[in-house]
């Protein structure tokens, strides 16, 4: 362990998380790392009422598409070859997170300096999570919704604003 | 001077920070796995309190969760121990800094009103999992455990504090998670998060009356603070009550938000406040009748008992009145060297790498990963500064983070203050950029009226 590893240690405001970068949301405006899944909502192209909800377990690569009436993905059809659905999302969370925390998150094997996430992983077929996930969506949704706050927080010291990415 | 806090460690600070971490080891394995060296660490811990009032308790408490009972009362002694520990190295080094600055203090008297919540059992029981099962068994099914409790309490008036520090903390979990084969953990940072988290579960945590105030409110600069669902302003200023006394004061609000809004275009979120952020923008005073503040010198923003008032420049208000302006106290159980956040201003200094030199072999590191991206602040101007309004601020050593700063740039003066984009970035690219990014939170917002109550 370096001694950098040693002070980051002993660091109150040590940084966990890398802030996401910034992308378009009008395809695909939710993408999660969460519950041992990539998960997320993809616009339909031709329909306003309808998204996509698309799911990628880690691990055993298991795919999942489906439509937020639960009606399964026409590209998908149940198999192991991703739905332009899956691969917007998978772009989606590439430019959102990188590559590499996609990557680690979904334990795929990818060559050094690849940012082809597809290469590295080997897909099968998941059960249908798309009330799970659509409802993370709508939490997530939620947020915007919530009323702000006046209260003084003193715990947000631990948490300062993301900074410039350099 | 400045100089002496920053050359001078107050006596013990080492000893009471080597007995946190004795603790904060432990819960890296996990309470249910606590092996000699850890359980020495933990005695050592219990011994440092004997004789104090927590003593019996804090023996028992280790004793039996190094004998492998963990209930929730051993654990809230212990997140109540270790803050006791940092609460009194908070207090060595503000007093130091005090000092060192010539600032007076008002003592903490405050009347304690608690009110008993029926929401904390869900957030207890699932610290308590994550104390047995320690950092490395963080999977992500234990990552996401505090979902439900989140949700309960972000609904529920009165309990944002605790919801917003569990929503953060548990963010970072499931980014990390699984935290076995994590390369590092941010060992002092979670232990810290764990034991604020836990202590504000408790039934009765003691909140403190606030008083209404009159006044002007010079406001200093602006701290802004962000985790993947909150963005908050927090603008440290001087109050000028017509009494002729000037008080140090923050006052701050905060948006709910999600992670893909970030940077100049969290401000959008905060459009409740247009009268704030026009005053950060504008520089401009606050006239405030009948604002409540806390004894702990929060003042709780409220639009409609403020005005604008006139331009006023923080850096002339800082060198004529910081130096005698009267700080508040911190309430008991918030003290901890990490809430340390003292304005200063500094002035002719030289520049080192990555620091201000004070002159006489003295130099304070900058705290450079506290310049947003939703302000005009970069490394850049102020390693060009010639003056820096910030705070003080303590991790391991001192710091300081720049509020504001007076810069020379290609011969030329330039002032940046950190809240100068409140109503949208000043600088035409960064402004280009905003108006782009900025769009996420229309789109989210067409998607929820689309989708939401369906």
């Amino acid at each position: 362990m370096t001694s950098d590893d040693v002070a980051y240690e002993r660091r109150s405001s040590a940084s966990v998380i890398t802030p996401v970068v910034a992308r378009k949301l009008a395809k695909v405006p939710f993408v999660e790392l969460a519950d041992g899944r990539l998960q997320g909502v993809v616009s339909s192209g031709s329909d306003i009422e309808r998204v996509y909800v698309s799911s990628i377990t880690a691990g055993d690569h298991g795919l999942s598409c489906n439509t937020n009436n639960n009606r399964p993905c026409g590209g998908l059809s149940g198999g192991a070859h991703a739905c332009n659905h899956l691969r917007a999302l998978a772009d989606a969370a590439v430019a959102q997170y990188g590559p590499a925390r996609v990557a680690r998150y979904l334990k795929a094997e990818l060559a050094d300096g690849s940012d082809n996430l597809w290469s590295g992983l080997h897909t099968t077929t998941a059960p249908n999570r798309a009330a799970e996930v659509f409802s993370s969506f709508l939490r997530h949704l939620a947020y915007l919704e919530v009323t702000p706050s006046t209260d003084p927080l003193p715990e947000l010291q631990w948490f300062p604003a993301a900074a410039v990415a350099r | 001077m400045l100089t002496d806090a920053l050359t001078t460690a107050p006596t013990g600070l080492t000893e009471a920070l080597t007995l946190v971490d004795g603790l904060d080891d432990a819960l890296v394995q996990g309470l249910a796995r606590i092996d000699e060296e850890r359980a020495a660490a933990l005695a050592s811990f219990a011994a440092a309190f004997a004789g104090s009032p927590l003593g019996g308790r804090v023996a028992d408490a280790t004793g039996k969760i190094i004998a492998g009972t963990v209930t929730d009362e051993h654990l809230a002694t212990l997140a109540g121990a270790r803050t006791a520990l940092l609460g009194a190295a908070h207090d060595a080094l503000q007093t130091g800094l005090d000092t060192a600055l010539g600032r007076s203090r008002a003592p903490w008297e405050a009347t304690a009103v608690t009110d008993s919540g029926q929401l904390l059992s869900g957030s207890r029981s699932w610290l308590r999992e994550l104390a047995i099962a320690g950092w490395r068994g963080v999977d992500h099914d234990l990552a996401g455990g505090a979902a439900q409790a989140v949700q309960s309490l972000l609904a529920a008036p009165g309990s944002r504090r605790l919801a917003v520090l569990l929503d953060g903390f548990a963010a970072e979990l499931r980014a990390a998670a699984p935290v076995a084969t994590l390369p590092r953990i941010p060992v002092r940072r979670w232990a810290d998060l764990w034991s604020r988290a836990l202590l504000l579960s408790q039934d009765g945590f003691a909140s403190s009356e606030a008083v209404p105030v009159d006044g002007r409110l010079v406001i200093l600069g602006a701290d802004l603070h962000e985790h993947p669902t909150v963005f908050r302003v927090q603008a440290h200023a001087l109050l000028e009550a017509s009494d002729g006394t000037v008080r140090l004061v923050r006052t701050s609000v905060a948006a709910a938000k999600v992670d893909t809004i970030s940077g100049p275009s969290a401000w959008r979120m905060l459009t409740a406040f247009p009268l704030l952020r026009g005053v950060l923008a504008e520089h401009r005073t606050v006239e405030v009748s009948g604002m409540a503040l806390t004894p702990a010198g929060d003042l709780i923003w409220d639009e409609s008992r403020a005005a604008a008032g006139e331009p006023a420049d923080p850096f002339a208000a800082a060198r004529v009145r910081l130096g005698s302006a009267l700080g508040a106290a911190t309430p008991p159980l918030d003290r901890h060297p990490a809430v340390l956040a003292e304005p200063v201003l500094l002035e002719g200094y030289a520049h080192a790498e990555g620091a201000f030199d004070l002159g006489g072999g003295v130099t304070v590191a900058l705290d450079l990963d506290r310049l947003p991206a939703a302000g005009p602040l970069t490394p850049a101007l102020v390693a060009a500064s010639t003056a820096c309004l910030g705070l003080l601020r303590w991790d391991g050593r001192w710091l300081l983070q720049p509020l504001a700063v007076q810069a020379l740039v290609r011969k030329k003066p330039v002032v940046a203050h950190g809240g100068d984009w409140a109503l949208g970035p000043t600088e035409p690219k960064a402004a280009k950029a905003e108006a782009a990014a900025g769009t996420a939170v229309d789109v989210l917002r067409e998607r929820a009226g689309r989708l939401l109550r369906k």
